[in-house]
């Protein structure tokens, strides 16, 4: 048994699973069955002047037989009296006091409404904030989420309000819908946070009724663009957390989010340098329980490998994200097919004879195709491998050159002095 | 009471294969496209409908994140049966036949995912369990079949010490003797029963209760006794001839036939008498010992077979004839079988259910060189008898708590399965064996 504890700039919590500020932590209720199931920590639906939602609100997008791998809404944040809800707050806190919740906060940028509403909620016993400077829809026309989130003086400003209001550790919640997300994550550090968190959600729209031409979703006819979230955002949400994670203006700890749906993306992300996890979608979809094999699986994973530690995951590969002017140009890797396993399905020569190198030679014998790579002119792009249904039936295999390792960098510095 | 002499490890002799097992293992490819087909539905009818309500939902799901270890947990805590009824529960009768998908006639395939997941643990040598904290109780097991087995695992997680008196050399019962080798392997039955050795089981192998031992000596050394015993042989038809060679017990046959011993020269025609799931296993099981000609004989119609209708189905697809409305009278033959007259049969026309009744003047003969009774299993009276607990019709009377008549003793499996409720299974029984564990548990805590 790994121990699986966390602290995130001082909020401590039994795993890395917190559920991510959203309508699975709308209600004490919820809370409730989410820390019976067994999440370490909640980001609590975000608090501020109660608004009026539309419906609908939700839309999925559907892969052929997969539901729901990404999930735009206009939800906005919570419709419920502060009151109500920080009541709620305390009894959960009691309820539980080994798990941490989170007060998640929206509000116009006047000092003195952050610091009421910041003392107000710490009276209800949170173990941190979050500051929702992310939120895409809705919030951002009344210049509050994303709007605060895409303009780093902004984000350095409205983060000071919050952090002198309180002792307790302030994260900043960032909007991915920016250029460069290192310029407010900098921002917020400046501004006195503990840590930083992302993704929110990113501006999308899921599609059109062809029958009806009314936007997905729609509220009587109409639509305004909502946010992206679930299993198709994770490759974005990675990206963005380790590009923060390596950078030296960014000296505080991160909450990864971002379509993470189980414990084998959760390990991802503590690997490319998240400190733990927030979920949402995937609860969406299937329910609080889910973290039951998230922590399962991790401990399982980490016993297996003999780590004691789940926090010795946290940031354990994040150096192996460079830039590419420092990738070995003499690597090379060529496609290999096992032929004990190919289904002769062909997919792979169509990919690579129209889309990369025209490299794989197809036979057919007796009505069967038979695949085998032209591993002199393979370029190792991976394509036929990403196609082929059967797993592990194309492998990588790597060549030996016979030559050192040499960068891009280090050949325009060796041709530059030879010149 | 007398020294208890564990056995050690299990040797696995070597046994012949009776063909093609009938279920192959998934591929990594079908595992990974039907993990993933799953809806991992909430309070999932799959696990309702079975019998150790094992969570489909949940160990499916760790099918999909890569977590086999934890898949493997979450089937075995409910199911310490868990490897042999991947293999053998009639699933198209429990768990597929509920799953939401089976509308559309393809349900999940669950018992095969099952397989493959307990596979991986059987596989890499993976211990889940360890025993509780000892708690001093002792408890004996009569019987170390599936039920005992799984009351034994369980209790050694309660902490009680447990001794099983087994009659024959290994453990798992019908699993390891009785279950045709195409469908359960004769190793992953020993390996079954091998996890559970391991919590600190001790084994005392042929040890007939009755006979080796007394039970009352078993009541006197222990704290509770559980009777799980199982059943006994078939039944005698009751027609003359029935003590000529080729002549067969059902299960006999099947245990000679798994176990590789030799069965002598079948003929070219084997009569199987009687229509349940064991007859399906003894007609199979002729046909691929090289029978040219198989024929079940039942005395009802076709649709009263007992038998499963996808056993029905796959023993017409292994080439086996059927006749109905006909029951044996007289098996002919000198020194072995040459023939058996039978009579034709018919259900009388009233109401109710009736019992067939045989038409006069309808006998015929036909030319067969094997007999094999298949017409259920008779009840281990005497045991029943010296253990003071009271029987219905040959049946262990037990409560809802599995507890017998007699303070002290509990009973499992297949010795309590009454006619008239669903076959007797694997499953079921393992579940039984739960049952116990756990009220015996609560009466040696309460007992403290
Ligand atoms: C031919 C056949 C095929 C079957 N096929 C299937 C199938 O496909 N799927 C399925 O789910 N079920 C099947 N079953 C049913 C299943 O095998 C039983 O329901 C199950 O084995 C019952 O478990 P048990 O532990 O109660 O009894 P058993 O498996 O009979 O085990 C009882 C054990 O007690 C021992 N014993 C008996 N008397 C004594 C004594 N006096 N002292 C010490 N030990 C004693 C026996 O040796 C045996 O090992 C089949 C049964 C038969 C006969
Ligand atoms: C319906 C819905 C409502 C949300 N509401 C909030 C919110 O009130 N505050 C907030 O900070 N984030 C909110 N989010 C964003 C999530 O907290 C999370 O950042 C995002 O969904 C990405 O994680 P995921 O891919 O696991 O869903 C919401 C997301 C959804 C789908
Ligand atoms: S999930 Fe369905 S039933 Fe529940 S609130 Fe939404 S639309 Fe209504
Ligand atoms: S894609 Fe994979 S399975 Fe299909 S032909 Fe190529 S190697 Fe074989
Ligand atoms: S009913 Fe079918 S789809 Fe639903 S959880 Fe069970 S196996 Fe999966």
């Amino acid at each position: 048994m790994a121990d699986l504890r966390n602290d995130l700039a001082g909020i401590k919590s039994p795993n890395p699973f917190w559920l991510a500020s959203a309508p699975p932590t709308n209600s004490g209720y919820q809370v409730m069955r989410a820390f019976e199931a067994g999440w370490g920590g909640v980001v609590w639906k975000t608090l501020g002047d109660p608004i009026v939602n539309v419906t609908s609100r939700f839309a999925g997008l559907n892969w052929k037989q997969n539901p729901l791998i990404g999930l735009n809404n206009i939800e906005l944040i919570t419709d419920r009296p502060l009151d109500e809800n920080l009541k709620e707050i305390r009894e959960c806190k009691k309820a539980f006091p080994d798990r941490a919740i989170v007060g998640s906060l929206m509000e116009v940028p006047v000092r003195e409404k952050w610091h009421e509403l910041v003392k107000a909620v710490q009276n209800a016993g949170v173990d941190g904030f979050e500051l929702n400077f992310g939120c895409p829809h809705g919030m951002s026309e009344r210049g509050m989420g994303s709007a605060v989130g895409q303009q780093p003086d902004l984000i350095e400003m409205v983060t000071s309000y919050a952090v002198e209001a309180t002792e307790l550790p302030v994260i900043v919640k960032l909007t991915p819908n920016i250029t460069d997300i290192r310029h407010c994550a900098r921002a917020a550090a400046r501004g006195g946070a503990a840590a930083v968190s992302m993704i929110n959600t990113i501006n999308s729209l899921i599609g059109v009724d062809l029958e009806t031409w009314n936007p997905i979703p729609h509220v009587d006819g109409k639509s305004s663009h909502g946010g992206y979230c679930g299993p198709a955002v994770k490759p974005i949400a990675l990206n963005m957390v380790n590009e923060c994670a390596r950078d030296a203006e960014v000296p505080i700890p991160i909450s990864g989010i971002g379509g993470i749906s189980n414990w084998q993306d959760a390990v991802e992300f503590l690997l490319l340098g998240a400190t733990n996890v927030q979920v949402c979608t995937a609860v969406m979809h299937h329910g609080f329980r889910i973290v039951e094999d998230m922590t399962d699986g991790l401990n399982n994973y980490l016993d297996s490998r003999g780590i004691e530690t789940a926090s010795e995951l946290i940031g354990a590969a994040q150096n192996r994200i460079t830039t590419w002017e420092n990738l070995n140009l003499n690597y090379k890797i060529v496609a290999e097919i096992d032929q004990a396993t190919c289904i002769h399905c062909s997919k792979c020569y169509i990919a690579c004879e129209d889309a990369a190198h025209q490299c794989i030679d197809r036979n057919v014998v007796d009505g069967t195709a038979m695949l085998v790579v032209d591993a002199d002119h393979c370029v190792g792009c991976n394509l036929c491998m990403m196609v082929c249904p059967v797993e592990d039936c194309i492998t990588m295999a790597e060549i030996e050159t016979g030559l050192p390792p040499q960068t891009w960098k280090q050949r325009t510095a060796a041709l530059a002095s030879t010149t | 009471m007398a020294t208890l002499e564990p056995v050690g490890a299990l040797a696995l002799p070597e046994v012949p294969q009776l063909g093609e097992p009938i279920h192959k293992p998934l591929s990594d490819l079908e595992v990974k496209l039907e993990a993933n087909r799953c809806l991992y539905c909430y309070d999932a009818p799959c696990m309702r409908a079975c019998p150790t309500h094992i969570d489909v939902a949940s160990f499916i799901g760790k099918i999909a994140t890569g977590n086999l270890k934890g898949s493997a947990r979450v089937i075995l805590e409910a199911n310490p049966l868990g490897a042999s009824c991947a293999r053998v529960c009639p699933t198209e009768e429990l768990c597929e036949g509920a799953c939401v998908y089976k509308k559309d006639d393809t349900p999940i395939r669950i018992g095969d995912l099952q397989r493959y997941a307990v596979d991986y643990v059987r596989n890499n040598g993976i211990d889940l369990f360890t025993p509780g904290r000892p708690s001093g109780r002792r408890v004996a097991v009569v019987g170390g079949g599936p039920a005992g087995l799984s009351a034994a695992r369980d209790l050694r997680l309660f902490g009680h010490a447990v001794t099983i008196f087994e009659a024959r050399e290994q453990l798992n019962g019908l699993n390891t003797y009785g279950i045709v080798p195409f469908r359960l392997d004769y190793d992953v039955a020993l390996w079954e029963a091998q996890q559970v050795v391991n919590l600190g089981v001790e084994v005392r192998a042929k040890t007939q209760i009755g006979v080796d031992v007394s039970f009352e000596t078993l009541s006197q050394d222990f704290d509770a006794v559980i009777v799980a015993c199982g059943m006994g042989n078939v039944p005698k038809l009751g027609i003359p001839g029935e003590n000529l060679s080729g002549v067969w017990d059902a299960l006999d046959f099947i245990q000679r036939a798994k176990l590789g011993k030799s069965l002598g020269n079948l003929g070219n025609h084997v009569a199987v008498i009687g229509a349940g799931n064991t007859a399906i296993d003894a007609l199979t099981c002729a046909k691929r010992l090289g029978a040219e000609r198989v024929t079940m004989y039942y005395r009802r119609g076709e649709d009263q077979m007992t038998a499963y209708e996808f056993e029905y189905e796959f023993a017409k697809q292994e080439g086996i004839e059927f006749r109905f409305f006909c029951a044996p009278v007289k098996i002919v033959g000198e020194g072995h079988v040459s023939a058996v007259e039978f009579v034709r049969t018919e259900i009388p026309k009233s109401a109710g259910k009736q019992s067939p009744i045989q038409v006069a003047g309808s006998e015929f003969v036909e030319m067969v060189e094997t007999v094999i009774r298949a017409i259920g299993q008779t009840r281990l009276r005497d045991v029943f008898s010296a253990a003071g607990i009271e029987t219905v019709d040959g049946v262990v009377k037990v409560d809802e708590q599995l507890r017998t008549t007699r303070e002290g003793v509990w009973a499992a499996g297949d010795c309590i399965f009454a006619k008239g409720m669903r076959e007797a299974m694997v499953v079921e029984a393992a579940e039984q064996g739960k049952i116990v564990a756990r009220s015996v548990d609560a009466f040696l805590g309460a007992a403290h």
